[in-house]
């Protein structure tokens, strides 16, 4: 199907089963090439290895989708290049786990109730600590430079900087160490009676993670499709003009959007402050990497692309890593300019150049 | 002539280094549709973007029920009951036709009653309800730039250019929609090139040459004043329309 045909929306079915093919690879990219990258993996290793790697990249995929949807959706629709979002990062990771050092006497608690005591006021405190800094940011440092891209790179690298060395000012500049709560260390062992995957043993907080993620993704997405301030940001992404005529203030709803973003990379530090079980103040500057690959893979200014953009990222992470490992820094990369050079709107592009 | 609901007086704009309104003066009396005419890149378009503050103004002021609205930010504008359709309509087109809808009615919900009184004027709108609005044709986009404008009520209604590319047929539609508006004594301040269409709904008008208002009074002694056309609006336009 051309992209002709696509405007139309009139197309004929496509008949046989490469012409279907072809039709299921142009209108569905992201779950095509997420299948493709599945199965050339599952031929390349064996099936034991592939489900562990597998749900080890989901997690990773899904906390990076928290830290790169409110950039995706800055970027959407507010057209603002925010390089300090990293800095967002890393602030929700100390913010995170200073609570949970704070509360360790519950997070060491084997119970899964007693340590949500400490898990959900760490994750809630990333979040509020994350939004305000973002409220704060947009007003003192955004609100000046929106319409020029080479002013905001210049002031938000700027702003990233002093950011991460007022953490290094509260914090330290060391490395610090997280306690991860009990009962989301170890892992779940499959049972030995399943074919093929029995034995396997999954990690706990990789699954918790996952489900988090997938949760997150679900609210957006019931945000942005079902709800009048969805409406708004997906009508301001097309036009910022026309939401003004209709009588909304799109300040405010870019303000509103930047906050969210902002607070959503704090909890996505959170997360992966738990995960990794150290954080310094940089980083977010390594994430950002991940960050900026996904929304650019995903398509501007999409949730559903950035979702499956962060999967695909977190995936093509551990299945390279794992077949051969100094091929990881750039399977990344790779990934980004062999999709770019398919498709170089991204998988699921909201923005129609 | 009624009372005007809104007035420029003196408006001058920029665009970039362009000075594109030389001090316009316009009545928009209320309850009547007013046709503001001229030749393309005589500010037209300008005006209507000008009031709506979309376009910055130098110089002048432009009122609204007695009120200085000048320099106010657009949303508010919007807000005290003044819709635009502008000449590309504007239309969200990743949206469907009920999102489109749902934003133009500010308010909040959509009044059922009103809704069905819009399905009415352009049917078109209900078959494609649930579709992007981006499918629609170039007709349908029209209409539901100026359902949008009507979905809920409004003090004064600025439309740039209805016709623009149109089928004679739909242009038809078009205008027994308008037909329906002055009905309703709903003010109109319309942008039109389309002689015929101007005349048919018309009450009164205001040409407009080189950023400026150069005529302004009843449709009826434009349309009856073949020198007067001629002399405003260019050789024979009348005719050829």
């Amino acid at each position: 199907m051309s992209a002709h045909d696509e405007m139309i929306g009139q197309a004929t079915p496509p008949q046989g089963v490469l012409a279907r093919f072809a039709a299921f690879r142009e209108n569905k990219p992201h779950i095509f090439l997420l299948l493709l990258m599945m199965a050339v993996a599952l031929l390349m290793m064996d099936p034991r290895t592939w489900v562990l790697l597998t749900i080890s990249g989901l997690a990773m995929g899904a906390m990076v989708f928290l830290m790169a949807s409110g950039m995706t959706l800055t970027f959407g629709l507010m057209n603002v290049l925010n390089l300090a979002h990293g800095a967002f990062i890393s602030l929700g990771a100390f913010a995170g786990a200073s609570v949970l050092v704070w509360l360790s006497a519950q997070a060491s608690e084997p119970s899964l109730l007693i340590n949500l005591a400490a898990i959900l006021p760490a994750l809630g405190f990333a979040l509020v600590v994350a939004g305000l800094l973002g409220l704060v940011f947009e007003r003192l440092v955004i609100k000046p430079v929106y319409g020029d891209h080479l002013k905001q790179i210049l002031v938000t690298v700027g702003g990233s900087i002093i950011i991460m060395e007022l953490i290094h000012v509260v914090w330290g500049p060391n490395e610090i160490p997280v306690p991860r709560p009990e009962a989301l260390t170890g892992a779940f062992l499959l049972p030995d009676a399943l074919p093929v995957i029995g034995g396997v043993a999954l990690e706990k907080y990789r699954l918790i993670a996952v489900v988090l993620g997938l949760a997150i993704y679900g609210l957006m997405t019931w945000i942005i499709e079902r709800t009048r301030v969805g409406i708004l940001i997906r009508a301001g992404v097309e036009s910022r003009e026309m939401v003004e005529v209709q009588g909304y203030r799109i300040r405010l709803l870019f303000l509103g959007v930047f906050v969210a973003g902002s607070a959503l990379a704090g909890l996505g530090g959170a997360m992966w402050a738990m995960y990794r079980e150290i954080i310094t103040a940089h980083m977010g500057d390594e994430l950002m990497i991940s960050v900026i690959v996904v929304i650019i893979l995903g398509g501007l200014g999409s949730i559903k692309g950035c979702f499956y953009g962060a999967v695909l990222v977190g995936l093509i992470n551990l299945y390279v890593g794992y077949l051969e490992p100094r091929l990881a820094a750039v399977a990344t990369v790779g990934l980004m300019v062999g999709v770019l050079m398919w498709r170089p709107q991204g998988l699921i592009p909201v923005i129609k150049v | 002539m009624a009372e005007s609901i809104l007035s420029l007086s003196g408006v001058r704009a920029d665009i970039d280094q362009y000075h594109i309104l030389h001090g316009v003066d316009l009545e928009v009396p209320a309850g009547e549709l007013t046709v503001l005419l001229g030749r393309n890149g005589a500010g037209k378009s300008t005006t209507l973007r000008t009031i709506m503050g979309l376009t910055t103004v130098t110089q002048g002021k432009v009122r609204f029920r007695g009120e200085d609205i000048t320099g106010q930010p657009t949303p508010r504008i919007a807000r005290k009951g003044i819709a635009f359709v502008p000449e590309n309509m504007g239309i969200f087109s990743l949206l469907t036709v009920r999102e489109n809808m749902v934003l133009a009615a500010v308010d909040g919900p959509m009044d059922p009653a009103r809704l069905d009184w819009v399905f009415d004027l352009f049917p078109p709108l209900k078959k494609f309800w649930n579709r992007a609005a981006g499918n629609l044709s170039g007709g349908q986009k029209q209409m539901l730039a100026i359902a949008r404008a009507i979905i809920e009520p409004r003090e004064l209604l600025l439309v740039d250019e209805p016709t623009k590319g149109l089928a004679p047929a739909i242009i038809n539609d078009l205008a027994g929609a308008f037909e329906q508006l002055k009905q309703q004594q709903v003010t109109v301040l319309l942008v039109e090139q389309n002689f015929n269409f101007s005349r048919r709904l018309g009450q009164s008008a205001a040409v407009m040459n080189d950023g400026g208002v150069v005529w302004s009074g009843q449709m009826t002694e434009l349309a009856d004043n073949d020198d007067l056309q001629h002399e405003l609006l260019g050789l024979g336009l009348g005719e050829h329309q």
